[in-house]
């Protein structure tokens, strides 16, 4: 306005009125269509890292995905110098125990959840619900120093896949009851009432109503968690050393993953580890990646919404 | 709910038809089933409670007896000897690092993330709004590792001449002091700059999430009223979402706090002997990208206690921030209940 102002001043004296007023609607006009362009530039300037992360990994670890051996071969006896070998251990790893994870903590957090929207009323619901938000602000590296603490310093233990699966279980849980809690808020009360005016107990209402009424949903939650934990580096590297070799016992011995490969190849430092760090990180995205379209899909043949 | 935060904000409103949910004890029939399932799911409801407290009875009973062996003082001790006869570690080089680089994070993601969530919620075309939302979560779907060796190999290069000038306008401070050791993509700063990237999901999620319950009365109140559209936007929406923004930054300062591997890729450890610098152009260790880096090394118990120790010192600020980002929501639910 100010600007409009001082151009104004070299105006004859007479039209200074009628300026003034066209003057004043033009800074209004200024400074919506400023806004209007800042907000358009933040959006491009968010979407540049993406953007550039995305196609450098395509385009240096690309070469590596379109050859079979990468999901045929372990590195086994791929020595650092060497080019190739394949990525098979680590995928496998992460899959497992990433499944390993999902199996423990999609029952504790489902039915926390159920307890948050179908039981839990006053202090220790509301203590619950804090302790969630607590959880899910808990840091990676965090959890996996809590389950060393009890696992290796406690208990004595190996440090093997099963500990990580279990740091990573602290990770999922809060994002699945967070998830589950809301979908199952959406199913309408009349369903409920319908329910127990048949007579039907509390416990079936929950099972065969309300909890296949938010199925999707839920799953959209246990996949979207899933991809969450994937990328988790901290506590493998904490908890789950990585070997070149398959290996797909939890309870015995090392274990590779993809987060694990990463991190080795990487302090290789040397050109063809390099390009494994590439193809391993372009792998472990495009895993995470599809699980997450594969969570929106599923999302969409929800029978409640918001 | 977001499905990057895992947090609410419409967290224990009313069931969607507006009414509150059937008391639970009503709903109940006292039989079998009723009472097993029941209690199951107040089971697994204690079980997150006990998993929450049980992270703190651990960290602290491991880091005691640490902490008492140690020969200099856990909280202004710059040194770091963690092992040996007489170990001397104190926090307050990770202190300093870890808050520089969560602070920078902030600074920069929590205004652009609000745009970003105003650009969805109220600029964007309708075409976009969605592809919009998913587009900026993805960011988040990148792993941390990748994001750390993205920085460091490829966009870290572009930092050095970036770093250069601001040493040339404002050198003469302390704080933005560059002196080439080292390199600029090692240094706090662009820590900082990447943990930006890094938390701008949640911060626009969460943002995006409160911007798109301002009522439509509101909106259209002041636009009927001749308000530009930014000017609706700073009448109606933003001190509606004030409360919601202030809680997506806190969240925000919680996983920039705890965020490791990144960090621990980017930043280059200081020699020992070097003498504390106040420069964002510095290098150093956060609380977790030192424990990362030592992972391999945990050998003794006296050496574990003194990571766990610091482990602690995490734990207890990223509760803190998050509690305090908690206590913000439950605010904002009290004045638009």
């Amino acid at each position: 306005m100010s600007a409009v102002r001082t151009l104004d001043e070299s105006a004859p004296p007479a039209t200074t009125g009628v300026d003034d007023f066209g003057g004043k609607s033009t800074g209004r006009a200024l400074t919506d269509q400023l806004a209007r362009v800042v907000m358009w530039a933040a959006f491009v300037i968010a979407l540049i890292p993406l953007v550039w992360i995305l196609g450098t990994t395509v385009l240096k670890g690309g070469q590596m995905l379109l050859d079979a051996s990468w999901w045929g071969n372990s590195q086994s006896g791929i020595t650092a110098r060497r080019v190739g070998g394949g990525a098979v251990h680590a995928i496998q790893g992460t899959l497992i125990q990433a499944f390993v994870t999902a199996l423990i903590s999609v029952p504790i957090g489902v039915l926390t959840a159920v307890y948050l929207v179908e039981y839990g009323r006053g202090r220790l619901a509301k203590t619950v619900s804090f302790m969630v938000d607590i959880l899910t602000g808990i840091p990676s590296i965090v959890a996996a120093l809590f389950i060393y603490a009890v696992w290796v310093v406690t208990f004595g233990f190996q440090r093997i896949g099963f500990a990580v699966c279990l740091a990573l279980t602290m990770l999922m849980i809060p994002t699945v009851v967070r998830s589950t809690e809301e979908m199952l808020k959406l199913v309408p009360n009349e369903l409920r009432e319908a329910s127990y005016a048949l007579g039907v107990p509390k416990w079936k209402t929950i099972m065969k109503i309300v909890i296949p009424t938010s199925f999707s949903g839920i799953v959209t939650g246990v996949l979207l968690g899933l991809a969450r934990v994937m990328g988790e580096t901290a506590p493998l590297i904490i908890l789950g050393p990585y070997t070149k070799v398959i290996a797909t016992n939890l309870f015995d011995g090392l274990m590779a993953t993809l987060p694990t490969m990463i991190y080795q190849e990487y302090s290789e430092n040397l050109q063809p580890a390099v390009d494994r760090v590439w193809g391993a990180a372009l792998t472990l995205i495009l895993i995470i990646f599809l699980l997450n379209i594969l969570g929106r899909f599923v999302g969409r043949f929800s029978k409640v919404r918001n | 709910m977001s499905s990057i935060t895992g947090h609410s904000a419409i967290d224990e409103l009313p069931t969607s038809d507006g009414r509150p949910p059937l008391e639970a004890d009503r709903a109940g029939t006292g039989r079998l089933g009723d009472r097993i399932f029941g209690g199951l799911a107040t089971g697994a409801g204690l079980l997150v409670v006990a998993l929450v407290s049980l992270v703190g009875v651990f960290l602290v009973v491991q880091a005691v007896p640490s902490l008492l062996n140690n020969n200099a003082n856990f909280l202004t001790s710059r040194e770091w000897v963690a092992s040996g006869a007489e170990p001397r570690f104190g926090i307050v080089d990770l202190l300093w690092a870890t808050i520089v680089t969560s602070v920078i994070a902030m600074l920069i993601a929590v205004p652009l993330g609000v745009a970003v969530a105003l650009f969805i919620t109220q600029y964007a075309p309708p075409w976009l709004t969605r592809s919009a939302a998913t587009l900026v979560d993805l960011l988040a779907a990148v792993p941390s590792i990748v994001y750390g060796f993205w920085g460091l190999t490829v966009a870290g290069q572009y930092f050095e001449p970036f770093a250069e000038v601001v040493d040339r306008v404002l050198g003469w401070l302390p704080v933005f002091e560059y002196t080439g050791t080292p390199s600029a993509k090692s240094t706090l700063a662009f820590a900082g700059l990447i943990l930006a990237i890094m938390i701008l999901p949640i911060v626009t999620a969460i943002s995006r999430e409160v911007f798109a319950q301002v009522p439509t009365t509101h909106k259209e109140g002041a636009l009927a009223l001749g308000a530009t559209k930014w000017e609706m936007i700073r009448v109606a929406v933003l001190p509606f979402g004030k409360p919601g923004i202030i809680s997506a930054a806190m969240l925000g300062l919680g996983r920039a706090l705890g965020e490791t591997l990144a960090v621990t890729l980017l930043l280059s450890a200081l020699n020992t002997s070097s003498a504390f610098s106040f420069s964002i152009f510095g290098g150093g260790e956060t609380f977790a990208s030192r424990i990362a880096n030592d992972a391999g090394e945990f050998d003794s118990a006296q050496k574990t206690g003194a990571y766990i120790a610091a482990g602690l010192v995490l734990f207890i600020l990223t509760f803190i921030v998050n509690a305090a980002a908690r206590v913000v929501i439950e605010r904002r639910k009290a004045f638009t209940e």
